[in-house]
């Protein structure tokens, strides 16, 4: 999906200037932890978040994530957009919470950035855990 | 399974790189003007020549057709096929006054050249004059000037693109050593998570310039970026080193403490001493030296309490962007 069919499936707005709507997105990722967007997304992910400080632009920097959507109408501060503008990550908004968000689009086919595949194939033994065992 | 994930990367990569091709001709094609293509030396007629005048104009230029110009003001076209047709008729010495095309689109110099492309595909003529903007005759476009012009265009861009990209890494086969490192250092302030991550991304763009492969620049920058969130969460501030030669890139983040006094509990996935704080900021869920081990092809973790932490993390490049 590129960025102006992303804004289309969520109603979302974008809250960046001079954006490429043509850019496309390969998968997403939905997250408010900044360590599984480093460990488990891909170069190319779209990060959708409900944490707005720089720290989640930074983050996305080093993981290579192409655009952030902030999730139940949450609005970046100056600093955040300002960030973003320099690295080049387009921001944009959606007025619904982080679960809406994410089903809208992957009910219209959006892939995911592939940690539950890969959870699912490496670790056959998960369901045996038990969860007093899981770590995250 | 890291195969299959690798097998992905590549081809997505490689599908973004034409796309991003055609793009840019796209752009190209809208960001240039037709004066940037055209011909500037244009060869035309008076109106007043005869036919065979012309013949011998079209024949010694190589050309198939002129704008004809009067008074400084075009005011027609000829093309070889109206002298053809004259010349079948036996009027070779008719003027050209009595054979051109007085109905003549032209394309404006500042037109872009999506413009002109469509003109072409719209007329089928094999060239249109160019205007100014006060009318007068400036050049000549044909759909060879375009292309010419696109693929000159694209070089340049390209050529650009291959300084920039490989500037930096001349460095490592300018110099002559036994081994040339390039050492980057960098200051981590505590506490300070508005320029929390400046090293980091001074790191990653470092990385790009001297063509490090876009994998390991990754792996370096996630890695880094961990090390430098922990100098600013649990220390009184510390430093990021970069160590970097042609095969290998070590970085080191070294603090003044307070240090760590269960190494082994510290490395544990989800294992966490952080502040409420910095929980609700995204971080501090016990993952980072986990993720670090990960992105890593070797790391050395050391600490003394009351004296410091040191973090060494080696990434090799030798292999190319896997682990």
């Amino acid at each position: 999906m590129n960025l102006e069919q992303i804004l289309d499936v969520i109603d979302g707005q974008l809250l960046s200037d001079n954006v490429d709507l043509s850019t496309e997105v390969d998968m997403a990722c939905g997250a408010d932890l900044m360590s599984d967007v480093l460990a488990f997304t891909h170069s190319g992910t779209l990060l959708l978040t409900g944490l707005t400080n720089p720290q989640v632009v930074r983050t996305s920097d080093m993981a290579g994530i192409k655009a952030i959507v902030f999730v139940r109408g949450k609005l970046p501060p100056p600093e955040t957009l300002k960030l973003a503008e320099s690295m080049g990550i387009p921001l944009l908004g959606s007025r619904y919470t982080m679960y809406e968000t994410c089903g809208l689009l992957y009910s219209q086919g959006q892939r995911s950035c592939g940690l539950f595949t890969l959870a699912r194939s490496e670790s056959d033994d998960w369901r045996g855990k038990g969860p007093q065992n899981l770590s995250t | 399974m890291m195969t299959e994930l690798r097998g992905t990367a590549v081809g997505m990569s490689a599908r973004s790189g034409s796309h991003a091709e055609l793009t840019k001709v796209q752009e190209l094609v809208y960001e240039l003007r037709v004066e940037q293509v055209m011909t500037r030396d244009v060869i035309t007629c008076n109106p007043d020549q005869t036919m065979k005048e012309l013949k011998e104009i079209l024949r010694l230029n190589h050309i198939s057709g002129v704008p004809i110009v009067e008074d400084g003001q075009m005011v027609g076209m000829i093309s070889v096929e109206s002298l053809i047709k004259a010349l079948e008729q036996g009027e070779a010495d008719h003027p050209i006054r009595e054979k051109m095309t007085r109905h003549v689109q032209a394309v404006r110099a500042d037109d872009s050249l999506a413009g002109a492309v469509s003109l072409f595909a719209r007329y089928k003529y094999g060239r249109f004059p160019v205007l100014n903007a006060d009318g007068q005759l400036v050049g000549i476009l044909t759909q060879g000037d375009i292309v010419r012009g696109l693929l000159k265009h694209l070089d340049a861009l390209w050529h650009s693109e291959e300084i920039r990209r490989y500037r930096a890494s001349h460095i490592f086969e300018d110099i002559e050593s036994e081994q040339t490192t390039l050492i980057l250092r960098y200051r981590v302030a505590a506490q300070d998570f508005t320029h929390g991550g400046e090293a980091s991304s001074k790191v990653k763009r470092a990385l790009e310039r001297l063509g490090a492969h876009p994998q390991v620049t990754r792996r370096i920058s996630v890695a880094t970026y961990e090390a430098e969130t922990n100098l600013m969460i649990h220390t009184h501030g510390g430093e990021i080193i970069v160590e970097a030669q042609p095969d290998v890139i070590k970085v080191v983040a070294i603090d003044d403490g307070p240090g760590i006094p269960d190494v082994e509990q510290a490395l544990q996935a989800g294992y966490s001493t952080a502040p409420d704080w910095i929980r609700e900021l995204g971080f501090g869920a016990g993952m980072g030296l986990s993720n670090i081990r990960s992105c890593t092809d070797r790391m050395s973790f050391q600490s003394v309490v009351g004296e410091g932490t040191r973090l060494e993390m080696v990434f090799d490049l030798s292999t190319g962007g896997s682990q």
